[in-house]
């Protein structure tokens, strides 16, 4: 798109949103928000990008293809359910390790890997869609 | 409260099937949509309508104390709505297609798949 | 709850989920996914008969998910019937995979036919899985979401014909089904089919359960296809690639016919008299029109789908006639025509490669130049119309014998008449198509598609001829099953974990969490 507000804008706004997605992502653990409105967040990041700054671009900006993430994301969620077992317990239990040196550091669990699976997924399926409808125009 | 969301279940129960005896696929679709919105407000209503507080479990109890809303049919109409929703968009872009490649949207001229028989199936005696 | 043996319930599920993701992440590597696609579901087949062998062993087991205690949490439990039919489903599904890849070209393969299909093997695992009725119409929508992708796959015109049909009223039986769960939920306030069971009993006389039963049965029958509501499935069923309509026949009415089995088994397993009544008849006008539909169709692929919807009629009559006899009928029946629905339509798919279309009266002498693939169309459809001593006679004699025992003549009249129907149409699809002499103008036409697809086929034909021979394993298992159905104490206590007073304070309730 030819506009020079949004070009100009567009680096530092993708940027932010992207930064943004993931404050709301770990914000989800206890408080409103999460993986999938995060994942939302980052997807509109690299699809205002994409309508700056051209489809090839944003292609490079995600690095590797939406669908991959998407696959990843489902992949992590799916694991860290499975994670479990390594403790006996049922499937999806979540399990949280609170380390000696952070005793009071709440996100290393497989909840928050269950929820990072989540934003993969939201981020690699809508990013995927937006690029898929900008080739389209 | 509740009859009166009842009342309006049904009311759009019967928009829904208005719309479902149509044989215009946009009319379907929109049928279909009412529907799911209709069942989603029957779940809401079958957890009884409370106006208490939140679904909050207040720290330190294991079980929430009496009175609040029932979280149930939230996560359940949530869950309906993602669903819903994504069979919605999957829908469009069908019909649309259909649209594209049969030239129609009358689901009674949508005879590709089932031709009118020009003949009687071939016997075994004809053989 | 903790011991690691209860996870056997999670991995038919998890393993096709794990298995799809990866195969999503390698999108653009078809070799890649095909190799995934067989080793998930291989695993899958392989972890199905390890829960099997335990359910054999120890009884019905359950797990809830995240420790979240039933009738709380959503549980996923299996008993005979369903860690069986796990097994057929994933045993079937693996020589439709190899059909597949030897059918489909790579450029198919690109479109996400191996993530697709595996999830559909991973709703069709957690519908025979899960106890929860909810969750249930959950996994009706995951199998439904990749139907829709994989009836569309290749998009020819017909296909998009077939599949508009497909998915409004496959979408609309799923939205009853949500809506007669959302009328249970809200006369019980569980959704826990073990809860169900003892909490529908209770309820006062006034309630309608009538009506939900009846909601029950229209919403699962469409999704079984039961007549009058069949009409979907004969429209959409021929247009697919063939890999995709044996996978569909073989599994989307059984997921139906098995949700009614476990709903009006465990649910209602004393009420609904009204429904009982409506499912006899529905079934014997199921078992004919499907056997008469078939009979008029010119089409060969049209003609099997007439022959599935015949099937669920003959095993809806069986949960009908409700005896322990006639469930171990109905459990058989749906083993057999997983297995003998699947090679029918792979049969089809290579008639079509062998004779250049599927109209029967264009296919002609195709025995000359494609013997194996003639003998083995001949077997699967002499299994479904139930000739011994092939797969498909065994269960009707079950069901046959149960239809006297309990005076329902008409079930009776049905199985025997559609058999018959059945056996006449068989024989005249043979005779037409492989037997009779092929003009002399006739044009030369490809071959049936090479050891991949044989060997597929072939395998699905030496199984269901095989379960006619070695009968009886079977029928010990499908007796099992019905004998759970009509008790389900064991499968009740094993979700339930204990009486349902008790289950919020027994020592397996997690903390909560800061």
């Amino acid at each position: 798109m030819n506009s020079l507000i949004l070009r100009t804008a567009t680096p530092l706004l993708s940027g932010l949103m992207l930064l943004f997605s993931i404050y709301v992502l770990l914000r989800g653990h206890n408080e409103p928000g999460g993986g999938f409105i995060g994942g939302l967040i980052g997807a509109s990041a690299f699809a205002i990008y994409a309508i700056a700054e051209g489809l090839a671009a944003a292609r490079r900006a995600i690095v590797v293809p939406p669908i991959t993430i998407a696959g990843t994301g489902l992949l992590l969620a799916a694991l860290s359910g499975v994670a479990s077992i390594l403790f006996g317990d049922a499937f999806l239990t979540g399990q949280w390790w609170f380390p000696s040196f952070a005793p009071d550091m709440k996100y290393a669990s497989t909840v928050v890997l269950f929820d990072v699976g989540v934003y993969l997924v939201v981020v690699g399926a809508i990013a995927g869609i937006a690029f898929a409808l900008e080739e389209r125009e | 409260m509740e009859t009166i969301l009842a009342v309006l279940v049904g009311l759009l129960f019967a928009i829904s099937v208005y719309l479902l005896l149509s044989g215009s696929l946009i009319r379907l679709i929109l049928g279909v949509f009412v529907l799911g919105n209709a069942t989603h407000l029957l779940i809401f209503v079958s957890g009884r309508l409370t106006r208490e507080s939140p679904p909050l479990i207040e720290s330190g109890l294991k079980v929430a104390e009496a009175g609040i809303a029932n979280p149930l049919p939230q996560a359940l109409i949530l869950t309906a709505i993602v669903i819903s929703f994504s069979l919605f968009a999957f829908l469009l872009v069908l019909s649309y297609r259909a649209y594209q490649s049969l030239d129609t949207i009358d689901t009674d001229d949508m005879r590709v798949a089932e031709p009118h028989a020009e003949t009687l199936p071939m016997r075994g005696r004809d053989v | 709850m903790s011991d690691t043996t209860a996870w056997l319930v999670v991995w038919p599920v998890a393993v096709p989920l794990i298995g799809a993701a990866l195969a999503i992440a390698l999108w653009t590597r078809p070799q890649a996914q095909s190799a995934i696609g067989m080793i998930a579901i291989a695993l899958q087949f392989v972890s199905g008969l390890a829960l099997l062998a335990h359910v054999w062993a120890n009884g019905p087991v359950a797990m809830a998910m995240g420790g979240w205690p039933a009738p709380f949490g959503i549980a996923f439990a299996a008993d005979t019937l369903g860690a069986g039919l796990t097994v057929v489903a994933s045993a079937v599904a693996m020589g439709i995979l190899v059909y597949g890849l030897g059918d489909t070209d790579v450029e198919h393969r690109r479109a996400g036919v191996i993530p697709l299909l595996l999830a559909l093997m991973m709703g069709v695992a957690g519908a025979f899985l899960t106890a929860d009725v909810f969750n249930l119409y959950v996994w009706f929508e995951v199998t439904l979401i990749s139907s829709f992708g994989l009836m569309v796959l290749g998009g020819r015109r017909e296909q998009l014909d077939g599949a508009v049909k497909y998915a409004f009223l496959n979408l609309l039986a799923t939205t009853l089904l949500l809506i007669a769960i959302a009328l249970l939920y809200g006369m019980t306030g569980t959704l826990s089919m073990a809860d169900l069971s003892g909490k529908v009993a209770a309820l006062p006389a006034d309630a309608p359960i009538e009506t939900v039963a009846l909601l029950f049965l229209v919403a699962l029958g469409m999704k079984a296809a039961l007549f009058p509501l069949h009409f979907w499935l004969p429209a959409a069923y021929h247009t697919p690639l063939p890999t995709v309509s044996a996978i569909f026949a073989a599994l989307l009415t059984k997921i139906g016919v098995y949700s009614l089995m476990r709903v009006f088994m465990i649910v209602f397993p004393d009420t609904a008299d009204i429904a009982r009544e409506a499912m006899i008849w529905t079934a014997v006008a199921t078992m004919i029109v499907g056997a008469l539909g078939a009979l008029a169709e010119t089409d060969i692929r049209r003609v099997i789908s007439f022959t599935v919807v015949s099937g669920v009629g003959v095993m809806i009559g069986g949960l009908a006639i409700g005896t322990e006899l006639a469930l171990l009928g109905t459990t058989f029946y749906v083993i057999h025509s997983i297995v003998v629905s699947a090679a029918l339509f792979m049969a089809a798919g290579m008639v079509a490669r062998a004779g250049g279309g599927t109209r029967i009266a264009d296919l002609a002498g195709l025995y000359k130049g494609a013997p194996f693939l003639a003998v083995a169309f001949l077997i699967s459809g002499l299994s479904l119309a139930g000739v011994p001593p092939l797969a498909g006679f065994w269960p009707k004699v079950y069901l046959v014998q149960a239809g006297l025992a309990a005076g329902e003549y008409a079930i009776v009249a049905g199985v025997l008449v559609s058999g018959f129907l059945t056996l006449m149409l068989m024989g005249r699809v043979f005779a037409i198509v492989f037997w009779r002499a092929a003009p002399e103008d006739a044009p030369q036409t490809g071959s049936d598609g090479g050891m991949v697809l044989k060997g597929a086929l072939g395998a699905m034909a030496a199984l269901t001829f095989l379960i006619g021979i070695y009968s009886a394993p079977v029928a010990e298992l499908s007796g099992r099953a019905a004998a759970e159905l009509l008790a389900p104490d064991a499968y009740i206590e094993a979700v339930l974990a204990g009486p349902p007073q008790t289950a919020a304070t027994t020592p397996g309730t997690p903390e909560v969490q800061p």
